[in-house]
């Protein structure tokens, strides 16, 4: 499946599901990452990595291993 | 006439709570700590219709989960007994992120009122918001405001006084899990607890919050009887995951609430903080903007403008207020011995601190300006993956970059990373960073001992503590905190125009913090080094003060510091009184050497020591043990004196063998 750290600068997708676990998940889930939430990826940070992404109105930083957790449909 | 009533202040990160919260209460406020952790806890009072009530301002949180500091401290104290209303304030611009935890706090079934703030922003961008309708919606008031601007603030206080003094109507229902929630609620009613906020209690337990479940201990019919509900709720949904069951029937609410009540212009155009982030974080640009503005920051602060005014105010106190009251005090025929006191002792200690208020406002004036626009998270964002090679993340720049600044509040700024790890390490490097305190011992011997080189060896320290910090991360990372950095999920907020008034007065609160600091401790501190160097150990007035107290205590010590150049009982004893305040190095070694100003200290400390001994007292300074407060922060922050005495221990060390390999290594050579 589709995950939210292969998007490209300027892409978007739709969240499908999140397979973090704890803490991860819960912060995930109160900054909006919810099923059927439409999410566009912003910019990569100069090092290669975080990346940046705009959900709800908002941008959120957050690491591409991080990302990957999340998957899109 | 009863106990005045406590409201609380909630909301996000970066909504302007802060700024709110200093509109309604003034400068009526108060800070002190809450129970068992150093988060402060800043009370202030309000006015409404003749009568006072106390205002709390709670910790800017995304949910009421029980995960961070900030969520714990926020959550216990909206459910307890304190607490009679409610004032929610929310990013208009950014509604439905801020409404998921307004629908929480709604569950909590207090008095409340949610305050719309940003809302001239929002019609900048073309967003219309109707309040009725959200109102409605919510079933609580909403007010639309402008913190920044003072507007419709009476109209606020007015509709939360009204809810006070009316019962609240039934909380929001939520669409799929709302039966679920008044059913556990029933069963709860046998808990002690605040009926009202019987729906959080339930949608907490549903959802299988371990911290709650611990929290309430239900007798085991009652638990078996929410868990049965739960997993009903479970297979109804189709799904077993509950936590996701339940932030996506707040979300659902939310965006149902958002479509209901907004509208959006057809074509919205880039807000500015889009575009400002095109250039600011761009691939390309944003380390050169960056490393542009660390430059602009050190360089005001410790360059020309900062110098200057510390010379001016140096000046004052050396050549007109010393000379001035020893002339007064000789007119007046008061004794020598309290001449020496106050001149030699109180200005001579005092003053050498004071002359540096200017650098530390400066210095925490850009740390201020860099918080309130939003560029400190884009810091995070741009220094994660260089961080992380040190096993710390992005956040511990934050911290780290307030170290220059000051410790003790360095220290509690780490409080903002969710991971224990990475926020342990970050608490245990930061004070390797060169704080303001460290600054005049560093401007005075690099003046005595360096005259033509002063700038490059000041310079010099500061990146040296960076280095060693980039190094003891390593080591750490291998040794005490093995295993994986966790988590870097965190907002990007909006840019916004820092406010003079929110600049302002944080300048002043750490100046008020400095002089403070300077006027008691320090002011102590002189007085009891000057007269521990004028008697024996036998109380007799010493001849000379080698003989004295001091000179003996510090002969003791002194033969452990001989390896690192510098065996004086002079330069023991001063860093033994480092450790009250790191300034008070300075305030004692002017004391202990008899100089008036600091140029004649300068003098002396030429003759005393040799440059490579000075260079490695100074190693030795940046690096020991922090200052006391620092120390009684960490303690609190890492939760235990083993921790402290682990960490004091790490760093002094770890200062002791930089500075012997730089002294030994530097003799072989000079």
């Amino acid at each position: 499946m589709k995950t939210l750290n292969t998007l490209k600068p300027g892409e978007s997708g739709i969240v499908d599901s999140i397979t973090a676990e704890g803490a991860m998940k819960r912060h995930f889930l109160d900054m909006g990452i919810t099923k059927g939430v439409p999410i566009t990826m912003e910019r990569i940070a100069p090092f290669g990595d975080p990346v940046a992404v705009r959900l709800r109105g908002y941008s959120l930083s957050l690491r591409r291993e991080e990302a990957r957790k999340i998957c899109l449909r | 006439m009863g106990k005045n009533k406590t409201l609380a202040i909630i909301g996000n990160p970066n909504s302007g709570k802060t700024t709110l919260f200093n509109r309604l209460t003034g400068s009526n406020q108060h800070v002190g700590n809450w129970p068992g952790v150093t988060v402060d806890r800043k009370t202030g009072q309000v006015k409404y219709g003749g009568k006072a009530a106390d205002m709390v301002d709670l910790p800017g949180i995304y949910s009421l989960s029980p995960y961070t500091q900030e969520e714990i401290i926020a959550r216990s104290f909206v459910l307890s007994d304190e607490l009679d209303g409610i004032l929610n304030i929310v990013d208009a611009a950014n509604l439905e992120r801020n409404l998921y935890l307004t629908l929480q706090l709604i569950a909590l079934g207090m008095p409340m009122v949610v305050a719309l703030n940003f809302i001239d922003d929002c019609r900048a961008q073309g967003i219309e918001i109707d309040c009725n309708r959200l109102s409605e919606l919510l079933g609580v008031k909403v007010v639309p405001i402008s913190a920044k601007r003072g507007e419709n603030m009476d109209e606020l206080m007015g509709m939360l006084v009204g809810e006070m003094e009316a019962p609240r109507r039934q909380p929001a229902y939520l669409h799929g899990v709302g039966s679920a929630i008044t059913r556990a609620a029933k069963v709860l009613e046998c808990l002690p607890v605040r009926r009202a906020s019987l729906p959080f209690y339930s949608a907490k337990l549903l959802e299988g919050d371990a911290a709650m479940k611990a929290q309430v201990e239900l007798p085991p019919a009652a638990a078996a009887e929410v868990e049965r509900i739960a997993s009903g709720l479970s297979s109804h949904m189709n799904s077993e995951d509950r936590e996701m069951i339940f932030a996506d029937a707040l979300y659902d609410f939310v965006e149902d609430a958002v479509r209901q009540s907004v509208t959006r212009p057809e074509d919205p155009p880039l807000t500015t903080t889009e575009k400002l982030d095109r250039i600011i974080i761009n691939k390309w640009l944003a380390l050169p903007i960056f490393a542009f503005l660390m430059f602009l920051m050190f360089a005001t602060t410790f360059g020309p403008v900062g110098g200057f005014l510390k010379d001016l105010l140096e000046g004052a106190i050396n050549g007109w207020l010393s000379p001035s009251v020893e002339g007064a005090l000789t007119h007046v025929g008061a004794a020598p011995w309290l001449v020496g006191l106050i001149c030699d002792g109180v200005i001579a200690g005092v003053g050498g601190v004071v002359s540096f208020l200017p650098q530390i406002v400066i210095l925490f004036f850009f740390l201020s300006i860099l918080e309130d626009t939003g560029y400190l998270a884009r810091i995070a964002f741009i220094m994660d993956t260089l961080l992380r090679k040190i096993g710390l993340s992005g956040k511990s720049f934050v911290p780290m970059l307030m170290g220059f600044g000051c410790t003790t509040p360095a220290v509690m700024a780490a409080r903002t990373m969710e991971n224990e790890k990475d926020r342990r390490m970050t608490i245990m490097l930061t004070p390797f960073m060169s704080c303001g305190a460290k600054l005049p011992v560093y401007a005075l011997f690099s003046a005595a001992l360096f005259p033509d080189h002063a700038g490059a060896v000041t310079f010099s320290l500061y990146i040296l503590g960076i280095v060693v910090a980039i190094l003891a991360g390593f080591l750490l990372k291998k040794t005490v905190f093995r295993g994986v950095s966790a988590g870097f999920v965190l907002e990007l907020p909006p840019y916004r125009m820092p406010t003079f008034k929110g600049t302002v007065l944080n300048m002043w609160e750490k100046a008020k913090d400095f002089i403070t600091k300077a006027g008691t401790i320090i002011f102590l501190m002189s007085i009891i080094i000057w007269l521990l160097q004028n008697f024996t150990p036998t109380f007799q007035v010493a001849a000379s003060s080698a003989d004295s107290i001091l000179g003996v205590l510090g002969t003791v010590i002194a033969p452990v510091f001989a390896p690192l150049g510098f065996g004086q009982w002079q330069a023991s004893v001063s860093l033994l009184t480092g450790l009250v305040a790191k300034e008070a190095v300075v305030s004692t070694m002017s004391v202990l050497y008899g100089a008036g100003s600091t140029a004649a200290l300068s003098g002396v400390l030429g003759q005393v020591f040799s440059p490579l001994a000075g260079y490695s007292f100074l190693v030795f300074t940046l690096l020991y043990m922090p200052c006391m407060s620092a120390f009684a922060t960490i303690r609190r922050e890492m939760g235990g004196m083993k921790w402290a005495l682990g960490a004091a221990a790490f760093q002094t060390v770890l200062a002791y063998l930089v500075a012997l390999l730089i002294f030994q290594a530097g003799s072989l050579f000079f």
